[in-house]
């Protein structure tokens, strides 16, 4: 259950992104109405008054392109932290274990391989993964678990082209459980693998 | 007032030993009971000693007795016979100084009698006979002049221990500590008890500091650190209240589980990494090179130990599924299983801790959801269970080699308690919530 809730909440990221995307382009300007050539006896003060309305039409023209533009420019920025926002959260999204196992699921493989693409993208980022367990086992072997469980998220990322350099790998055992409680939705929740951006560039670059 | 004795014939004879010295020589030769000689069929395991602790004047005469009571009461050898004050003078047949009147404590059922009198620099004790009507023992104990501190109890805790040895043959183990972790996340700290429950402090631990242990000596603790701050084995004097590291794992590498040889010159840990976790030996000096004593090849293996002739190692490993218990020669060879293990099970046994006499290994299985305390001989065979209400987990052997602490969530929170291996009495040690990873020391000599 958790795991399907995972995945949606990434696609929603994912999503996101892409809509951010569309809206980066800045939607083209108005043209200015066309003058038509005046006659007639008037055809003096009638060109005198087109020209001041052709005047007064590209004036607003261009008031309007810049306002545009500006209004472009803030949503652009706010897309882009937004952006940035979602790659960090993809970048630090948590995978979850069974029972004193470390083997990565299906489920928590597709997590990893989101990161992939924005560790590739962002070359001076450097991340720490903490390996983490559920109460039930030996308070001190359960740190060799977590190390067994941080170790095995690092050999996938560096089995997908990631430096061993760039990912470090600690354990907490069971000693920061995410859930308090003692059932087993609290155990799946504490068993897991944590994310911390530990180096690079405070805002990522897309893949 | 009923008394308590078991057995038919607990009579008592004359005591063969007269003096401390000749006890002691009489130890060496025999290990069953020495000092008080009991007729009739006495199990040292099973009876306990009826023994009267007379009303002791003078300063703190209440709390000395008030704590040689408790800790004779604790070692689970004897049972104490409740006497009054009024009742100690009235045994006397004449005025003060003057001998028991032994037919009043024959009529209690007391096989001993003991007699506590304050001194200028401490306290002289005189352990009577009441079978024989004499006096069968005599010492004089130096207590710190001021009374009730943490270095007075541990002194009248020695004097109980040896009062022990006067009636049993065997020190008791009163004069001894428990480093324990208390709390959890960045809130855990190391803390010391006596092992009667009194005198607790708080060593001023590390960062993320876990598993203290003590070295043989109980001069220093060692203890793993782990996480975000980087893994270390530090040593923690406590004459001086000195850290220091004593080696710092390196990046992607957690060092836990340190433990120190009986010889007290180097400390076993386990090195866990991207290759599996693997035993270690590193000597104390700061700059020695690390021994490699297993090849987990990409298994866990974890919580060595000593046998107490240093000879052997028990640990945990998982080579071969879930984790059991394995015995090897000291430098690394010769592993073998030493919990019986169907493949199929999934049976999880962690955290062995070699008995001070060699002949046992506690450790923590699970039994249905919980884990519960067992001890197996430490050649193998059939396995002892030991607990069975609410979680109980990590147990640590007191220097009798009969004494177990251990966590338990039987109160509703984990707690160290203590457990007569013998009797299967238990008591409760500490009384602040979330105590874990009890370590019993070595006895203390200071």
């Amino acid at each position: 259950m958790n795991a399907t809730r995972r995945i949606t909440g990434l696609t929603a990221a994912l999503v996101s992104v892409t809509l951010v995307d569309a809206c980066h382009k800045t939607p083209p300007a108005q043209p200015a109405p066309a003058v038509a050539p005046a006659a007639g006896p008037n055809a003096d003060s009638a060109r005198r008054a087109q020209e001041e309305a052709a005047r007064r039409a590209a004036e607003d023209a261009a008031r309007r392109r810049a306002a545009d533009s500006a209004a472009a420019a803030a949503a652009a920025a706010r897309d882009a932290a937004s952006a940035a926002e979602a790659l960090r959260t993809a970048l630090t999204a948590m995978v979850h274990f069974d029972y004193d196992q470390s083997d990565l699921r299906p489920e928590d493989r597709a997590i990893l391989d989101a990161k992939v693409p924005i560790l590739t993208a962002n070359p001076t980022v450097v991340i720490q993964v903490a390996g983490h367990t559920d109460e039930r086992g030996s308070d001190e072997y359960n740190l060799a678990l977590g190390q067994r469980r941080a170790s095995s998220v690092k050999a996938y990322l560096v089995q997908h082209g990631i430096a061993d350099s760039r990912i470090q790998t600690i354990s907490y055992g069971e000693e920061r459980p995410m859930a308090q409680g003692t059932d087993e939705s609290a155990y799946q929740q504490n068993r897991r693998a944590e994310f911390v951006i530990t180096g690079g560039p405070q805002t990522l670059r897309k893949p | 007032m009923k008394v308590f004795v078991r057995g038919a014939g607990l009579t008592l004879v004359a005591g063969l030993a007269l003096t401390a010295g000749a006890a002691r020589a009489a130890l060496a030769q025999d290990t069953t009971f020495r000092g008080i000689t009991l007729i009739g069929n006495y199990d040292p395991t099973r009876d306990k000693i009826s023994v009267a602790v007379l009303a002791v004047s003078g300063a703190f005469g209440d709390s000395l007795r008030a704590i040689v009571q408790r800790d004779l009461d604790f070692s689970d050898r004897f049972t104490i016979l409740p006497v009054e004050g009024g009742d100690a003078d009235a045994a006397r047949t004449g005025g003060a100084g003057s001998g028991l009147n032994y037919s009043i404590f024959k009529q209690l059922n007391a096989a001993a009698v003991i007699q506590m009198t304050s001194m200028p620099t401490g306290i002289h004790v005189a352990l009577h006979d009441v079978a024989k009507g004499q006096v069968v023992n005599v010492g004089d104990f130096a207590l710190p002049a001021t009374g009730l501190t943490r270095e007075w109890r541990m002194a009248v805790h020695r004097t109980s221990d040896e009062i022990a040895r006067w009636m049993t043959g065997q020190r008791g183990m009163a004069a001894t500590r428990i480093a324990y972790i208390r709390g959890s996340g960045k809130a855990a700290a190391i803390r010391i008890i006596d092992s009667d429950g009194a005198g607790e402090i708080t060593v001023p631990t590390d960062e993320n500091g876990i598993s203290p242990a003590w070295h043989p000596s109980g001069t220093m603790l060692a203890y793993s650190t782990y996480g975000d701050v980087g893994s270390r084995i530090v040593l923690f004097d406590l004459a001086t209240a000195n850290s220091r590291t004593l080696t710092k794992a390196p990046i992607n590498v957690q060092y836990i589980t340190p433990n120190f040889t009986p010889d007290g010159t180097s400390i076993l840990y386990a090195r866990s990494g991207e290759n599996g976790s693997d035993i270690y030996a590193v000597g104390l000096s700061g700059n020695d090179t690390p021994r490699r004593l297993t090849v987990g090849r990409g298994a866990e293996n974890a919580s060595p130990t000593s046998s107490p002739d240093g000879r052997r190692i028990v640990y945990v490993g998982n080579a071969e599924g879930s984790p059991q218990l394995y015995v090897m020669d000291a430098d690394g060879t010769d592993a073998r299983r030493l919990t019986e293990y169907d493949f199929s099970d999934k049976n999880y046994r962690s955290d062995p801790d070699w008995s001070p006499d060699g002949r046992l290994i506690a450790y923590q299985e699970k039994i249905g959801p919980n884990f519960q305390i067992r001890t197996i001989r430490a050649t193998g065979g059939a396995p002892k269970q030991l607990t069975s209400e609410g979680v109980n987990e990590q147990p640590s052997w007191a220097p009798d080699s009969r004494h177990l602490v251990f966590t338990s969530t039987r109160s509703g929170v984990r707690q160290l308690w203590v457990l007569d291996t013998e009797t299967f009495r238990m008591r409760q040690l500490t009384t602040s919530a979330g105590a874990r990873l009890g370590a019993w020391s070595a006895r203390l000599t200071q």
